[in-house]
């Protein structure tokens, strides 16, 4: 796709030709969910806009020409719903803050049971620009996800996960394939229904369509089933029946201990560092506890993705704006949160941004996608 | 019958739930290492459930009680499921799609390694391997939802193979391919089965295709009778089923039966003599252009005087970027039986999608019984152009016969009972209580042929109406269509099945990337074509006259008259 034309672009050193492969796609999850963080910790829409433009560039430079690879736009145009949404609700039911009333909405009264909703009133400059700021928090959110998801195929994630969870993986990724058939399949359905001079629009069209939708995935689930037994799909290597409750066991007790911590960090009263010891032994536990139970699985991976240098610097650049992001806000540093009372131009505080320019390496320094463009 | 059997079945009888008698029963037979054994028979002789046996999918996944035993490479299938026979039994099913796991070409060549848990490098080694053997290099990092027909088939078949397995089955490897992919996934089976020594197993309807190619052929009559198992020739010239090439054997009286259409050939000089001795071809004669590639400016002479039914103008569909229809004008008359050829994707199914108003055309006019189809709702429709579909279950919605033919009757406005007796007519044998899903394929065609012309539409269109039908069921089809035709209806028929086309058709349409190649009667244009001549006429032609005689009935027809 584009892919060639901005990596001539951007590296003008011609260095030895870079061997193209696959990025571990964990790696890429690492770097777009601390963006994620990293959006979560400010209502700054300038800071916003940059992590979308940072990740949207990282995108266009590495996404391979795969069906995944095109979704990053389809998860802006969504983002771009949620904050039209985010923004009517705020309208509906917000409550104002501010004096700049730009219009009044007739109230309706609800019942006591709705006590503390109210519907209408008042409308604020600043309450609408406090709903789009919240809006733009999710919507980057969002962005960050799908340039994950653009990055990095959900199956080959999937050949990264330790093999105990591996058949859990697989229901997940055949779930997210499946939808896109079911689009088919329902065209197709509505196709026939005309044939028979049926409504395919309005109530009856839809409830006319389902079934035979539903039934046309049900019995390609089953096909595939099948065809997944017969290619060995879920062997089981020999194990005693001891390895078998030792895994139990330890699988069930990190369980208790990660809820316990859980409880602890978040109650107040109790003292942090015993929630932090039981969650990390919890965590310790669980690994411990997968690493017996994958054992019973005897896959191997195919060309499994290396972890080397890219991976590392991918992973790290994530980080450092997610870390730049949380450290700015714990010292209060102005212009990580913008007021909307009274409504002020956003500031651009440098450690954000310094951080943010961080996440930027993997356009650079990844190899890229080694898929040639079909036909 | 060799002292070496890779499957040995020991007086099998499987027995369904709920199921009044056994589906196969007391089968004993063995099939030994390196043999092509091909597993013919009608529908619901119970093919498909003896190559479930093979890896245990048969009872193990479907359920159902098997009695006796089933021994593949020594392993006990009651004891083995097929996750544990995966190294030893590959198993490709009828539609290969529903089976993909993965995303792309190569992973998916991968996966059956990777349950098995083989080493890292031996896998590498086995799919570059596998890439080469079954010519797939090219198309490694291709999405798998890109793929042709063919190229579909022929990744299903290495996926399995990577995992170095003794057994391969094939359940109807070729029934949805046109007739250049089905040579080419049948000639990777024969290098298989003669470079690797692969035993395969392989069902399948369309005969004329891979008769050939069997060392054995398992004939499965149905109905309890016990099997009959022998060489090709041997079982082939006394099968109630048998391809044109055999038929045409059986009326000339050659023997032993010739399997393929060289092996006929070379003794065929004599019927050649005799044909054009009598030489009172079987059609009105119809003058054979000099070459067949009539372009749409010419249209064929013989249906002139007819009326005109369907009409398009330059029309062009569009499905996104990629242009399916690029341009096609062809008028349908009255009488005619259409067959629409071509290979996967030439835009056959869009053309027709166009002439019922299900795809929108970019540019063009298309006019059906005076109206464009894309206005038309309900009765109007139903009553002006029909279209059985490729997957034609999805007209069928209700839970009983019965009720599809009650509602039926209702959307068409026709007479309560028109189409239950439409149905009685094309297939009598069928409960009216039954549920349409529990039918045979043939049967379940044909009420959905019934119910589309409940509305006695002028125009009926069929898409890949042969796939997946035995013999019986298409001569009953075509028979029927016959007589549709002669009541002054049009048929269009999208089809891959030669000798269909040679039966039925009165005029053929090549398409081609979406644009007309070819169009006029059929014998003129399927004769001079390498792909799509039927059997006979491949048989009886010479370079110096092409043959008029497209169907063993016309062959008998003709001798018989010169008689």
């Amino acid at each position: 796709m584009t892919t060639t034309g901005t990596t001539t672009a951007v590296s003008p050193t011609a260095a030895p030709p870079r061997i193209e492969r696959w990025v571990h796609p964990g790696a890429w999850w690492i770097w777009a969910l601390g963006l994620a963080v990293a959006a979560s910790r400010t209502t700054n829409p300038l800071l916003l806009g940059l992590i979308v433009a940072v990740a949207a560039y990282v995108v266009f430079a590495r996404r391979p020409s795969a069906p995944w690879g095109r979704t990053f736009t389809a998860f802006l145009v969504l983002g771009a719903i949620i904050i039209a949404i985010r923004v009517v609700f705020q309208i509906l039911l917000g409550v104002p803050v501010g004096s700049t009333v730009l219009f009044v909405l007739p109230t309706i009264d609800l019942p006591d049971a709705f006590a503390g909703v109210s519907v209408g009133g008042e409308v604020t400059g600043e309450e609408i620009l406090a709903g789009a700021y919240d809006g733009m928090r999710l919507a980057t959110i969002l962005a960050c996800v799908g340039a994950a998801n653009s990055l990095a195929s959900p199956a080959r994630l999937l050949a990264s996960v330790p093999g105990a969870l591996y058949e859990a993986g697989v229901a997940v990724v055949i779930a997210v394939t499946f939808a896109p058939q079911l689009i088919t399949d329902l065209r197709r359905v509505r196709a026939a229904r005309r044939l028979r001079g049926r409504p395919v629009r309005g109530l009856r069209g839809i409830a006319g369509s389902a079934l035979p939708v539903l039934e046309g995935a049900l019995e390609r689930s089953v096909h595939l089933a099948a065809a997944m037994d017969s290619r060995g799909y879920g062997r089981v290597a020999d194990r005693t029946q001891r390895q078998r409750r030792l895994s139990a066991a330890t699988l069930l007790g990190s369980l208790t201990l990660g809820l316990i911590g859980v409880y602890a960090m978040l109650d107040a009263s109790a003292p942090m560092i015993v929630g932090a010891v039981l969650l990390v032994s919890g965590g310790t536990l669980a690994i411990i506890g997968v690493r017996i139970a994958g054992a019973r699985s005897p896959r191997s991976r195919y060309r499994p993705d290396p972890w080397r240098l890219p991976e590392w610097v991918t992973a790290s650049s994530g980080l450092a704006p997610a870390a730049a992001f949380i450290a700015a806000s714990v010292l209060t540093i102005p212009g990580m949160s913008t007021p909307v009372d009274p409504a002020q131009w956003p500031q651009l505080p440098i450690i954000a941004v310094a951080g943010l320019a961080i996440a930027l390496l993997p356009a650079w320094v990844t190899p890229q996608p080694p898929d040639r463009q079909p036909r | 019958m060799n002292a070496n059997p890779v499957i040995r079945w020991e007086s099998v009888s499987v027995t369904y739930h709920e199921a009044a008698k056994p589906t196969i029963e007391n089968i004993d037979l063995e099939i030994t290492e390196g043999e092509l054994a091909l597993v013919i028979g009608p529908t619901g002789s119970g093919k498909s459930t003896l190559l479930r046996t093979i890896n245990g999918l048969v009872p193990h996944f479907t359920g159902g009680t098997l009695h006796g035993r089933v021994l593949v490479d020594g392993r006990d299938t009651a004891t083995h499921p097929p996750r544990e026979l995966a190294d030893v039994v590959g198993y490709v099913a009828q539609d290969p799609r529903s089976g993909f796991v993965t995303d792309t070409v190569e992973e998916e060549l991968a996966y059956t390694m990777e349950s098995l848990g083989i080493a890292p490098d031996a896998m590498r080694r086995r799919v570059e391997e596998t890439l080469d053997l079954l010519g797939l290099a090219d198309l490694r990092s291709r999405p798998l939802g890109m793929l042709s027909g063919g190229q579909r088939q022929r990744v299903a078949i290495g996926s399995v193979l990577t995992a170095t397995p003794r057994v391969l089955v094939l359940d109807e490897p070729t029934s949805a391919l046109d007739p250049g992919a089905a040579e080419d996934v049948l000639a990777t089976v024969q290098r298989l089965v003669h470079d690797l020594g692969i035993t395969v197993v392989l069902a399948e309807h369309r005969l004329e295709r891979v008769v050939e190619y069997a060392d054995r052929v398992i004939l499965m009559p149905g109905d309890g009778r016990s099997l009959i198992v022998g060489e090709p020739a041997e079982v082939m010239g006394a099968a109630p089923i048998a391809p044109p090439v055999v038929r045409l054997a059986r009326i000339a009286g050659w023997s032993p039966v010739p399997l393929s259409v060289r092996d006929a050939r070379r003794v065929a000089g004599d019927l050649r003599a005799r044909l054009h001795a009598a030489d009172t071809p079987p059609n009105p004669p119809e003058p054979l252009p000099p070459d067949a590639d009539r372009t749409i400016d010419a249209p064929a002479a013989c249906h002139a005087g007819d009326t005109v039914l369907a009409t398009m103008r330059d029309v062009v569909v569009a499905h996104g970027s990629t242009i399916a229809v690029s341009g096609v004008s062809w008028q349908l008359h009255a009488h005619e039986v259409v067959a629409l050829m071509g290979r996967n994707g030439a835009g056959k199914s869009t053309l027709l999608g166009a002439l019922v108003g299900m795809h929108a055309a970019s540019r063009g006019q298309v006019t059906v019984a005076g109206s464009d189809p894309r206005q038309l709702r309900g009765s109007q429709l139903v009553r002006t152009i029909g279209l059985v579909p490729q997957e034609f279950t999805d007209l069928l919605t209700r839970s009983t016969v019965a009720q599809e033919c009650h509602d039926a009757d209702r959307d068409a406005h026709a007479q309560p009972g028109t189409t239950a007796a439409i149905l009685a007519d094309l297939a009598p044998d069928i409960a009216s209580d039954a549920h349409p899903r529990d039918l045979s394929e043939g049967q379940r065609l044909s009420l959905a042929l019934a119910v589309v012309l409940s509305g006695r539409p002028p125009v009926i269109c069929l898409d890949e109406p042969t796939r997946g039908l035995d013999y019986d069921t298409k001569e009953r089809l075509i028979s029927i269509l016959r007589r549709i035709q002669t009541e002054g209806h049009v048929i269009v028929v999208a089809t891959h099945d030669v000798e269909l086309v040679a039966e039925l058709a009165t005029r053929v349409v090549i398409l081609a990337d979406g644009q007309i190649v070819a169009d006029g009667p059929t014998t003129a244009v399927v004769v001079s074509s390498p792909l799509f001549a039927p059997q006979v006429a491949k048989v009886l032609s010479t370079p110096a006259a092409p043959a008029r005689w497209l169907t063993p009935f016309a062959v008998a027809q003709a001798l018989g008259d010169a008689s």
